[in-house]
Order: structure tokens, then C-alpha cells, then sequence
């Protein structure tokens, strides 16, 4: 492991809660339907994290629970059957009801998987019931899509057929050029899990070798493993330098010879490399602070020091799970500076000293460092674009070089901010 | 249990929020999970503000519930006073540590602080954002100011003359993620000045604690958004007898009359009656004989209250409109939206589901929308115009340039973002005439772009809820394309009539001969 230095940090933080997730997982699986079981404050945070009303009647909702619901959790238990009936009357076409719980229905301590399973019971054949937590005192942001990933994993059926399970939600185009470029290297039986549909779930054994996209997904491994399933060790698929790694992974895991890899890849990472140039001019030697937010925080800021030549002030992550980031750990330059957790006044006061030339960090907190002068990537985006993979290196660094242009472009110390 | 796919307000303490975010000097420590912090957005990017909102987040995380979470609080206020050094503290919680029963409000008074303290406590399972925004004003006000009560003598508004100076008001209730308050805020201050009236404080926006403190300074005080600032009114008026002002000056009429009301409070002789009528390019416009196509449009107006009360006014009055629905989602307003609805002649929609709106909106069959970021989505879908009126908004409901609701130019900015998203008078007349062209499409008109296309959606959205298609009845090939003629926007009206009077008379086939029968019966 290289001498990476690690902080923990405690305090007041500006970090969304696990309910954030709900915004990609039902685009994910458009058959299922996640019900927040929680307050106005759940429904508006998703509705403005959502960037307001994209759906006209969207696959996510919040029961809302009102004074009433509080007084007796009997009553709330009721209330909750009425709503989903009345939910899935309207919707008829639901086939999977994600019941998500929030802060506040942590602390009455509602009992969702009991809600679940007696509903499970009375809906049997038509809709399937499952719950979760994206709780803010228990999840950050893409936490949530862990949540959600664990609570399917005892609906999955068995099967000892060796197959490639590739874990954490993708872009559709990201997932099919995966899928062909394994198929290329001669894996044929590869599985996306969260799949397309939520029917669909993949079936899973002792020959399934999971290989995750995403960083965030400790249980969801966890549960995995007991299952029997075989993790691949690797970096994850950000940049050429992170895909090359996963590729051979998972290659080595299915016994096929690096150089059939590099025989595949090649001309990827060639053309990639290419794209890759523009960018890189622009990011070279620029200073680079992370707030946590995403919990990618760790892989991007090993893509930018280590294709795009940026140099890391600080990463911070919401939290580190030093085992599955073992892989990327090892690959950033020494002496890097890890921050766990937050104290966001204390963080910003490094931020003004360190005078970065770029912030990635929330969209409270863009706005007003741009106002001073900072240059600024939102994290959410990194949820919602499609980054994954050497054909999205160059789009990936491109999301860092934009504001740097944009900032040269207008010169901004010039322009009044309010 | 509410079930709710989009919500209208927020929760309470986004209201707090709003107050403290408006204002200078002023923190707020917000007892909260971490996923509250969410709630900065919708001030660093709807607003696009430069400046984060003045609120520690305590942060509480499920590990801290079985220790000592007022520690917890109590840390965070010592924090945020000595690195904010705020004038007022505002302390309260939301929803999550409304359950845990902290108390924070007590934990921060007992902790020794010369500064005032105010203890908000929001109901956050049976109040809303607006609720909470008039509430924190309030009591912010009640706090600064009660030590006043008992030594100040009620308020004359008439003492300006004997002080040998300009009237003074106050100018409250305008907020940040209030509809245009920033731009009417300076529309109400150019018009007051004019007529020889200083502003004394304008707040919650842009004031500092000192600037509440010296709210008694002026004679009255302007209620410039009754959702935020009424409480707030009444409070002063019984306490220190300042007379505040109801009408909500949006439009020729109401502006005229806010103006007379104005005068009449103060004591203050109008002596520029006959210009103000000239004041704004309004009423020229909708005098002018383009406009005479907006006469009868059926408009369907939703919003907040404020809104929503003065866009029913100036559509008829102003406009020559015909207002087919009115409603509002701030309960707060119910009654004044129901009077006005009642002289209307239609039924008031109080609610907080924009689905039910949608319903409401098809069922009227309106020309034109004038609601908030929902009913510019149900509008969309279903072809029609719209213009947004109200919050909830979106960061193109924050335009760079100056475009109050307010006043004479409030009255300019509405005239043309009303008028511009219909089509044009002339505009409408060829249309008319070129209808049967090989080359006319339907849905092609200019100021529409592509969303008009799929004016089929009425028919298609009611058909989906089954409240349409009446069984038995079939539209023939004549009436089918009889119905294809009538302009796309009242197009779901007209077939909805035809079909109930078939039913009505037994008809079981639909001609072009019964669509014209059902035309004569209904008109």
C-alpha cells in the first residue's frame, strides 16, 4: 500500500442522504416503484435533488407521515397498507415496491420488513415488496443504491453456473460496451446486477465472480460473499489506467491470458489516449480539492493525478472502506491526503487556504466558491453521466476541464458575483 | 399518511431557511440529519446565490441517538457563535429531531450568550414551508421587539407631519424563493418614493436584526406577501398600533388601489390621480385592437395564494379573460382564493396534489396556464400555454433581467408573459384562414414551438383514466373529421360535450350534424 495519509474528520457536513440514489435506481428499473416512507423533508429533498418534476407521474413517492401516523405505530402500520394499495391500483404496471425508509421513520422505528412481508403475502404473483434504508443517520448519497442492491440479493435464486456478475448500477450504453468488449475476451455469460428490469434478477452461486462498477456497495459485497460468490479484486472502471486493471481482473479470474486482454484493449486505450490529450492540457499541474460526496471520490482523484496529471490538495470521502478500495489506495501517489467523514467549516477553511484550481463538491456549496473565485465540478454529476470505462475516459476528464476552460474564457476575476 | 409524488411547499424549516438566508447578522443552527443539508441548493442554485445559507446542520447520525445528542447541539451553537458571530441566533430542528425531543431552542438559552435568542418550534408533521417562513418572521420580530411593547405609545400614522418629515413605511414580507420579490421590492420602492413616501426597512430581504429593531420607526407597514408577512403585521399593529396595508399591489387596479390605500392610511393627499392610469403600458395594450383576440380566452390559474388572487383579477379585468378555474395550495389563503373564485363563478381548488390540478386543468379545457413549475409540466404534456406565476419555481423563474410582478412594470412584465406564449392576434386569424392548406400542420404555430403537437394528449390523458370513451357511443367518420376542425384548445371540451349530449338524447352515433347540435345546445 502506498504511504497514503488517513484523517477522520467529525462535525456539521453538507452531504445528501441515501434517499438521493432513488433519483438513478428507478431510472435503472423502470418496472419498479420506491416508496419513501418518511416526511416533507424526504419528498423535497428528492424532488429538488431530481432537478424538479423531469416525470409526470414519476416511479418514486413519499407516504408522508402526518401527526396522526406518530401517535400510534399500529395506526401507521394501516396507513401505510392504505397508501400502497391505493399506490398500486393507480399503477398497475408495478412489479417491484422498494419500501425505503428515512430518519424519521428510523427513530418511530416503523417496522418496514414486517410491512413488506405481510404485504408480499397479500400481493403474491403481482408486485414484490423489499425495504430498505436510505436513512441520512445511516447512508450517504450513493449508499442508498447499496441499501436497495442488499435488499434484492434474498430474492435471487440460486445457481451454480459460472458467470460474470458485474455489480452497481451503469449507464445502458456504458453496460452494453462492457458486456461485448467480455464477449470479445470470450466471457459469454455476463450478468448486470441492478438488471434492466427488476424481474429479471440474475440467479447466483459459487461459480458467479462479482466484478463491481461502483464504490459504494460494502453490503451489498458482503451479502454477495455469503452467498458464495467470488469478488474480483480490482480498481474500478474509471479512466483507461482503472478499466485496463478491471479488465485483467476479471480475465484473470476466468483464467484468460492478459495478452489476450491487451490484444482487445489496445486499440481503445490508443484511441482513448488521443481524446484523453485535449483535456489533459488543460488539467496538467492544476490543483485538485475533493469534498466527499459521491463516494468516487478516491478513484477520481486517482484518474486525474494519474492520466490527467492534476495534483491532489485533498479527497475527501464520506466514509472508507479501506478493503474494497484496497486496489485504488495502492494506486495513488504518495503522501496523498485522505479525509474521512466531514466538518464542512473546517474543510472550506482549507479550501480558501489551499487556493485549488478546481472544487469537486456538492450544489449547496458550487455557487459560493465560484462567488470566491473557485472553480467548481458538481459530484452529482458523476451519478448521472456515463463515465465508466476507457470510451468515457476523455468524456470523464472532460467534466473537470469544462469549468477550468470556462473559467479562462471569462476571465472570471473580472465578472461581479453576488 | 399522504402519498406524494411531487409536493408544492416544503417542509417548515425550509421556510426558517428562507428568513435567515434573507437576511444579515442573522444564523440559524438546524438540529438535522446530514441528508437536510439538501435544502442549500434550492438557494445556491434556483436563486444561483453566491453565498452559502447562514445554517450549521448539527449532523446527527444514528450512532449519536443512543449517547448524548444535546451535547451534540450544544457543540454546534458554541461553533457556530464564535465563528459567525451572528447578531440573532435562530435555533430550531427538523422533522428527525422534532422526535428526539432535544429541545435546542432551551439547550441554546441556557448556554450564556448576551445575543438574542429565537426558539423556533415548527411543527414539521402538520405545517408546511410557507407556514414556517410567516412563523420564524414572526417570532424574530416578537423577539427583537418585545421589549419595546410596554414603553413605546401606539403609533400615530399621522406623526410624520408633526415630525416635520417625509412619511415613512416599512416594505415586509419579501424573501428569497418568494416569486420576483427582489425586483417588486424595488418596483413598490420607486412607486412609494414618488409619491413622497421613504421606505423606512425593507424585510425580511436584505435586513440585518438592527434593521428589525427599528421597524417602529416607520408609521405603517407595507404586507407586501401575506403568506410571509402577516402574522408578522398583525403582531406590530396590536402591539405598537402600525396599521399595515392588504391590498397585494400586482396589477393596474390593485396597484392603484395599494396606492389609495397607501394615502388613506398616512392621511396622505393623492395628487397625482389621473397619470396613474398611464403609468403602465397595460391597459393601452390590452386596448389595442391585436388584443381584441384575447377576449374570452379560458384561462385556469393555480398558485400560492398572493398569486393566485391577483392573476384571477387581472385576467378578467385587465385582460378580458374568462377565468375557468382558480385554486391555490397555500390552506393559509383558502378563504380569500374561495371569495374570489365565487365571484368568478367557479369552484376554488384547495389542495396540495398536482395531480388533482391536472384533473381540474383537462376538465376546463383552458387556453392558458398560469400556475407554478407543476402546472408548467401538466401544461406541457397536455399542449397548452402556460405562464408561471408562482413558487415553486425554477432557475428560469429567477431571470437576470429586472421583471417584477409588482406595480407598473409588474403589469408590463405580465401583459407580455401572459400574452406571449398564446398566439398573436393576427397570427391566430391566418391560422384560421389557412387551416384546410396541404401544408398547414396542425399545432404549427410559432409561439408554441413542438409542445402543441400532441394536442391529442386531452383526448388521450382522459381516455387512459376511463373518464371518457362513453360506452356505446361512435364517432363517425364525419364526426370524426368535423372534430379534427375545431381548434386544437377546446378540442377535449367540445368532444366531451357532443358525447354527453348523445347520451343525454340517446344518440348512439355521433355526426357532424350532432357535434353542430351539441354546439347549439351548449352555447
Amino acid at each position: 500500500m502506498s504511504k497514503v495519509e488517513f484523517n477522520k474528520e467529525t462535525g456539521p457536513r453538507e452531504v445528501f442522504c441515501g434517499l438521493t440514489s432513488i433519483v438513478w435506481l428507478h431510472r435503472r428499473m423502470p418496472d419498479a416503484f420506491f416508496l419513501v416512507v418518511g416526511s416533507r423533508t424526504c419528498a423535497h429533498l428528492i424532488q429538488s435533488a431530481a432537478g424538479v418534476m423531469i416525470f409526470a407521474e414519476p416511479r418514486f413517492g413519499t407516504a408522508i407521515l402526518e401527526e396522526k401516523d406518530l401517535a400510534g405505530l399500529a395506526d401507521a402500520h394501516e396507513e401505510l397498507d392504505r397508501v400502497v394499495n391505493d399506490l398500486i391500483a393507480r399503477r398497475p404496471e408495478i412489479k417491484t415496491l422498494f419500501l425505503v425508509g428515512s430518519c424519521p421513520s428510523e427513530v418511530i422505528k416503523l417496522d418496514l420488513a414486517t410491512v413488506a412481508e405481510k404485504l408480499n403475502k397479500r400481493f403474491l404473483g403481482q408486485v414484490r415488496f423489499v425495504n430498505y434504508s436510505g436513512s441520512g443517520i445511516e447512508t450517504t448519497f450513493t449508499q442508498g443504491e447499496d441499501g436497495a442492491l442488499k435488499a434484492l440479493i434474498p430474492l435471487m435464486e440460486s445457481s451454480n453456473e459460472e458467470k460474470l456478475l458485474l455489480v452497481g448500477t451503469l449507464a445502458n450504453n456504458v453496460e452494453d460496451r462492457f458486456k461485448k468488449i467480455f464477449r470479445n475476451l470470450g466471457i459469454s455469460n455476463i450478468e448486470s446486477f441492478p438488471p434492466r428490469q427488476s424481474t429479471e434478477l440474475p440467479k447466483i452461486g459459487k461459480n458467479t465472480k462479482v466484478l463491481l462498477t461502483q464504490p459504494y456497495l460494502s453490503d451489498t459485497v458482503r451479502d454477495l460473499k455469503h452467498r458464495g460468490c467470488e469478488i474480483i479484486s480490482a480498481p474500478f472502471p474509471l479512466g483507461i489506467e482503472g478499466s485496463t486493471k478491471w479488465f485483467l481482473a476479471a480475465a484473470k479470474a476466468f483464467k484468460i491470458s492478459e495478452l489476450k486482454v491487451h490484444e482487445i484493449i489496445s486499440p481503445l486505450i490508443n484511441r482513448a489516449k488521443l481524446a484523453l490529450d485535449s483535456h489533459k492540457e488543460i488539467l496538467k499541474g492544476k490543483r485538485l480539492f475533493l469534498l466527499p460526496e459521491s463516494q468516487l471520490e478516491i478513484s477520481l482523484a486517482r484518474f486525474l493525478h494519474n492520466e490527467c496529471e492534476m495534483d491532489l490538495i485533498e479527497v475527501g470521502t464520506p466514509y472508507l472502506n479501506k478493503d474494497l478500495m484496497k486496489e485504488e489506495i495502492n494506486l495513488l501517489p504518495d503522501n496523498t491526503k485522505i479525509v474521512e467523514g466531514q466538518h464542512v467549516e473546517k474543510q472550506l477553511d482549507r479550501v480558501r487556504e489551499s487556493n485549488p484550481d478546481l472544487v469537486v463538491c456538492g450544489m449547496g456549496l458550487a455557487n459560493p466558491l465560484e462567488a470566491e473565485g473557485i472553480s467548481t465540478k458538481w459530484s452529482i454529476e458523476m451519478v448521472f453521466s456515463p463515465i465508466h470505462g476507457i470510451d468515457q475516459a476523455a468524456d470523464l476528464a472532460g467534466l473537470f476541464s469544462k469549468p477550468l476552460k470556462r473559467n479562462q474564457i471569462l476571465t472570471s476575476k473580472t465578472l461581479v458575483t453576488h | 399518511m399522504e402519498l406524494t409524488l411531487w409536493t408544492y411547499e416544503g417542509p417548515p424549516h425550509v421556510g426558517a431557511m428562507r428568513i435567515a438566508s434573507s437576511m444579515k447578522d442573522i444564523h440559524y443552527v438546524l438540529h438535522a440529519p446530514q441528508g437536510d443539508t439538501y435544502a442549500d441548493l434550492l438557494f445556491t442554485m434556483i436563486e444561483r446565490r453566491g453565498q452559502r445559507p447562514p445554517v450549521t446542520y448539527t449532523t446527527f447520525q444514528a450512532r449519536d441517538l443512543g449517547g448524548d445528542t444535546a451535547e451534540l447541539v450544544k457543540k454546534n451553537i458554541k461553533e457556530a457563535v464564535e465563528r459567525f458571530k451572528p447578531k440573532t441566533l435562530l435555533v430550531g430542528e427538523s422533522c428527525t429531531a422534532e422526535l428526539i425531543q432535544d429541545q435546542p431552542g432551551a439547550l441554546a438559552k441556557g448556554m450564556g450568550f448576551d445575543m438574542p435568542i429565537v426558539n423556533l418550534e415548527l411543527p414539521a408533521y402538520s405545517k408546511k414551508e410557507n407556514w414556517g417562513a410567516s412563523e420564524t418572521f414572526y417570532q424574530l420580530t416578537r423577539t427583537l421587539l418585545k421589549e419595546k411593547v410596554s414603553s413605546s405609545d401606539k403609533i400615530n400614522p399621522l406623526r410624520w407631519r408633526e415630525l416635520g418629515r417625509r412619511p415613512k413605511v416599512n416594505i415586509l414580507g419579501p424573501s428569497l424563493l418568494g416569486f420576483r420579490c427582489r425586483d417588486d421590492v424595488i418596483e413598490i420602492q420607486r412607486i412609494l418614493s414618488e409619491q413622497g413616501i421613504d421606505t423606512n426597512v425593507v424585510a425580511p430581504l436584505g435586513a440585518s436584526p438592527d434593521d428589525i429593531e427599528r421597524l417602529i420607526d416607520a408609521e405603517i407597514n407595507i404586507c407586501l406577501y401575506q403568506e410571509i408577512a402577516e402574522a408578522s403585521c398583525d403582531w406590530l399593529k396590536r402591539n405598537f398600533g402600525m396599521e399595515y396595508t392588504n391590498t397585494i399591489p400586482i396589477g393596474i387596479k390593485n396597484t392603484i388601489e395599494f396606492i389609495n390605500e397607501v394615502h388613506e392610511k398616512l392621511d396622505l393627499p393623492l395628487t397625482n390621480k389621473e397619470e396613474l392610469e398611464n403609468k403602465s403600458k397595460l391597459p393601452w395594450y390590452s386596448k389595442s385592437v391585436d388584443s381584441n383576440y384575447l377576449t374570452g380566452k379560458r384561462v385556469f390559474i393555480f398558485g400560492d395564494g398572493t398569486h393566485a388572487i391577483a392573476a384571477a383579477k387581472i385576467a378578467k379585468e385587465e385582460l378580458g379573460f374568462e377565468v375557468v378555474g382558480l385554486g391555490t395550495y397555500s390552506r393559509e389563503m383558502a378563504r380569500q382564493v374561495r371569495a374570489t373564485a365565487k365571484d368568478l363563478n367557479v369552484e376554488a381548488l384547495i389542495t396540495n396534489n398536482y395531480l388533482e390540478v391536472e384533473d381540474a386543468m383537462i376538465k376546463a379545457a383552458p387556453e392558458l396556464v398560469l400556475g407554478t413549475q407543476m402546472e408548467r409540466h401538466s401544461a406541457k404534456r397536455l399542449g397548452i400555454p402556460c405562464s408561471v406565476i408562482s413558487t415553486p419555481m425554477h432557475v428560469q423563474d429567477v431571470p437576470a433581467r429586472y421583471s417584477p410582478q409588482m406595480g407598473w412594470e409588474g403589469a408590463n412584465v405580465i401583459f407580455d408573459d401572459w400574452v406571449h406564449p398564446l398566439m398573436m392576434g393576427l397570427e391566430e386569424h391566418l391560422i384560421d384562414m389557412f387551416k384546410h392548406d396541404f401544408e398547414f400542420v396542425d399545432g404549427h404555430q410559432s409561439h408554441l414551438g413542438h409542445t402543441a403537437t400532441n394536442t391529442n394528449n386531452i383526448l388521450n390523458s382522459e381516455e387512459k383514466k376511463g373518464k371518457n370513451s362513453k360506452e356505446g357511443i361512435i364517432w363517425t367518420e364525419s364526426g370524426k373529421a368535423e372534430l379534427t376542425k375545431v381548434p386544437f384548445f377546446v378540442r377535449g371540451k367540445v368532444k366531451t360535450n357532443t358525447e354527453k349530449y348523445a347520451i343525454s338524447r340517446g344518440i348512439p352515433e355521433i355526426s357532424d350534424e350532432t357535434l353542430y347540435d351539441a354546439k347549439a345546445y351548449f352555447s
